[in-house]
């Protein structure tokens, strides 16, 4: 191993992993400028955390599908089990903990925590099947999950929480209040979630997959994705790592989910379903499958791409509209003559820019 | 090359169609900003305009309530415009595709429109959401068809047309009872679904205040499912006379379907008012002797009615249901009420971002004012208390010859 090519080989993609950052801190700098200029719209501002949370959403669960390379079709899931218990922990907090950004904090790690339990329930069995059997299976986890919270009341009063299968079970004090009631879901939640925390947790998050993927355990994930029996001969534990990669992406979609059920007053598990699921697997897939800031791209874009189409006469063919584009990026970014032609390009611009260096390192 | 030549002109053309239609939109809003300037001015045309944004799925599983709740609003405020009255109303209404997230985009979109009035959601969960914006935003709001009681619960700005679903559970079992039709009674709902939860548990917590025997709790998760077999064999097990559905009638047809011809089972079926349009789905035989709790009968002589079906059926080609028909009504209950605000034009002369304020507390007062009493076509003499609810006559039809028959 040459020195030389090392140090060449850390430093592109440390360049990669901090242009990933510079972009999300410029995005969210001109965003609260503009904000304080009273330039951008309501419907933008409200956008704003939900695109943070898929932002989160489609890195994580890149790290399962682009860098793991196993296709899990449950990853809404753990949104939702993110999403209802940091609910329940910032309803619990409430006294407890007055400062709202505290509360908020404290309610994404429990959100996290309990993503990653699921995802340990979840990965330790289901990580045994490969492939399409691993779809399968990672989807009717994802849809147990939502059945599971649909049915399930959860209630607070003083003698602390109460859980049950029907309202009329739950038992509670005249001064106790459901906070989760089965299809109804939460509701009344007091709303926390704010832009910066969405900011601050893309951040954690790219923090830690760029330096997952960048390290030692992050090599022997990859290795498993190209070639699972090699791995396996050099002594790479398969179980170990495969969960290792799980997990993490389920404990980020757990706080994804916590942030995105404190933005909004009511959060039913049905949102959490098999739809949410795939539209998170598209973004991955539109933004490139191991293509960390593809998945920032595609989330960001995709998720206020239809509110963006509510304008004049093409309102009522939004979804359409919405759909065409789809198949169109899928269609170009598959398309072996455009591809070799934005190649072409980028290897020009880049020549510009670093005439300096070898041909090799620019690609 | 040719095909990737084509494919740049289609996103050309996509993305061409798109920039067109923003820039229309900047010109459409311009120009009604300009028009709001005019309404203040007394010198105008004298009237005062003001702006209804709705909300409610046009697209999704649930675009037929949300289309029938924009349509029924569209021709109530067709018709006031037509009057020429001293008030002239904008709409617009945006969708939702029933999920919260973009309940609150629309209601943001409808913000950055200068909405004055919210009209929605028509979904609960997504209500819910909205109702907690428009409460911390100052936007006064009735929805038609949001019938949780979480959506106007610790809020004083939102209003329901609807009644609220424990609220229709109590009385469904009320008329149970004192018209003598059964003592046991099995219950089928959809525990996935919060509208029907909320109405059977309503219904099963007051049943035996009234002397009706609940005999069995039988729950399908999802619109979607297509067996009910199971569920129809528990209640003619436990011997259930009648058989509560408080459901939605894509599912309450299969039921109907699979406890005749598979099951043999009779017993009376009763509905709740997600029941509405149940008669385009199955044949008359099957639905004869099906009753129902619902606010509207399109088949009703009545002039205000009759007048209002057919002019939906002119514009649309399809009968209108109760969704329909509330959105009616909500678009001139808040009419009615703005009518009798005294100091309006004063209100339509502010700008914009307090206008909404002004006239949410000024909508909240006269509503919540015991005088105020509205006649629509879902019920006459309707009321409304300071916590957001109706109180109206309920309604029970069944179902005879292919129409409903009010009792």
């Amino acid at each position: 191993m040459s020195g030389k090519t090392k140090t060449l080989r850390v430093r592109k993609t440390t360049v990669n992993a901090l242009i990933n950052y510079a972009m999300v801190i410029v995005v969210f700098a001109a965003t609260q400028i503009l904000i304080g200029q009273g330039a951008i719209s309501n419907t933008i501002q409200s956008m704003l955390v939900p695109v943070c949370c898929y932002v989160v959403m489609a890195v994580s669960l890149n790290l399962t599908v682009g860098i793991l390379g196993e296709l899990s079709l449950g990853h809404a899931g753990f949104m939702s089990l993110g999403a209802f218990s940091g609910i329940i922990a910032a309803t619990l907090l409430q006294d407890a903990v007055p400062a709202a950004p505290l509360r908020l904090a404290i309610a994404m790690v429990v959100g996290g925590v309990f993503g990653g339990v699921g995802g340990v329930i979840i990965g330790l069995p289901v990580l045994r099947l490969r492939g399409d059997y691993l779809a399968i299976v990672t989807l009717a986890f994802g849809e147990i999950i939502k059945n599971v919270i649909q049915v399930l009341y959860i209630g607070l009063d003083e003698n602390g929480l109460h859980f049950a299968t029907k309202e009329a079970n739950l038992a509670l004090s005249e001064t106790g209040k459901a906070i989760l009631k089965g299809p109804m879901g939460a509701t009344g939640v007091a709303k926390l979630a704010s832009f910066t925390a969405g900011f601050l947790l893309i951040l954690i998050t790219l923090f830690v997959v760029q330096n997952l993927v960048d390290s030692r355990a992050g090599r022997a994930i990859l290795s498993l994705r190209d070639n699972r029996i090699a791995a396996e001969s050099v002594g790479i534990s398969v179980t170990k790592y495969k969960l290792m990669a799980f997990v993490i992406s389920a404990v980020l979609a757990g706080a994804a989910g916590a942030l995105y059920g404190l933005n909004y007053s009511s959060t039913v598990a049905s949102k959490f379903d098999f739809n949410t699921s795939i539209l998170v697997l598209v973004y991955v897939v539109l933004g490139g499958l191991g293509s960390i800031r593809g998945s920032i791209i595609a989330a960001a874009v995709l998720t206020l791409l239809p509110e963006l189409l509510r304008n004049g006469a093409i309102n009522d063919y939004r979804m359409l509209i919405y759909a065409i584009i789809l198949i169109l990026v899928m269609l170009v970014t598959n398309n072996p003559t455009l591809r070799g032609g934005v190649d072409m390009a980028v290897k020009r611009i880049r020549g510009i820019g670093k005439k300096e260096q070898t041909e090799g390192g620019a690609q | 090359m040719k095909k990737f030549l084509a494919m740049l002109m289609a996103a050309a053309m996509v993305f061409g169609a798109a920039a067109c239609s923003s820039g229309n939109n900047t010109g459409n809003n311009g120009g009604n900003a300009g028009n709001d300037g005019g309404s203040g001015d007394a010198g105008n045309d004298g009237a005062i305009v003001i702006r209804i944004g709705g909300i409610g799925p046009r697209t999704g599983d649930t675009a037929m309530y949300g289309l029938a709740t924009e349509r029924g609003a569209q021709i109530a405020v067709d018709e006031i415009n037509a009057l020429g009255g001293d008030i002239q109303l904008e709409y617009r209404f945006e969708d939702d595709t029933g999920v919260a997230e973009t309940a609150v985009s629309a209601y943001n979109t409808l913000k950055d429109w200068d909405v004055d009035v919210i009209y929605g959601c028509t979904t609960t969960a997504p209500c819910v959401s909205v109702a907690a914006e428009t409460y911390a935003d100052r936007y006064f709001q009735l929805t038609p068809s949001a019938s949780s009681t979480d959506v106007t619960a610790d809020k004083d700005n939102v209003f329901q047309m609807c009644f609220t679903d424990p609220g229709q559970g109590v009385t469904a079992a009320d008329y149970v009872a004192e018209n003598g039709l059964a003592t046991k009674v099995g219950v089928i709902y959809n525990n996935g679904d919060a509208y029907s939860t909320g109405i059977a548990q309503g219904f099963i917590a007051h049943a035996p205040e009234v002397g009706l025997e609940v005999v069995t709790e039988q729950t399908f998760p999802d619109d979607s499912n297509t067996d009910f077999t199971v569920q129809l064999t528990a209640c003619r097990d436990a011997g259930a006379e009648l058989v509560f559905m408080p459901i939605y009638y894509t599912p309450a047809a299969l039921i109907l379907n699979q406890a005749k011809n598979q099951l043999n089972y009779s017993p009376l079926f009763f509905g709740g008012d997600g029941m509405d349009g149940i008669l385009g789905v199955v044949d008359e035989s099957l639905a004869k002797g099906l009753m129902l709790l619902t606010p509207f009968n399109a088949s009703s002589t009545e002039e205000a009615t009759a007048n209002f079906v057919a002019k939906y059926e002119a514009d649309y080609g399809e009968t209108p249901n109760q969704f329909a028909a509330d959105g009616y009504d909500c678009v001139y209950a808040i009419y009615q009420a703005l009518q009798q605000i005294d100091n309006l034009a004063e209100i339509a002369a502010m700008d914009p971002a307090e206008r909404h304020t002004a006239l949410c507390d000024a909508l909240v007062s006269v509503f919540t004012s015991p005088d105020f009493s509205f006649s629509g076509i879902t019920g006459s003499g309707m009321t409304w208390g300071t916590n957001g609810e109706v109180t109206k006559d309920p309604m029970v039809v069944v179902v005879e010859g292919g129409a409903y028959v009010t009792q």
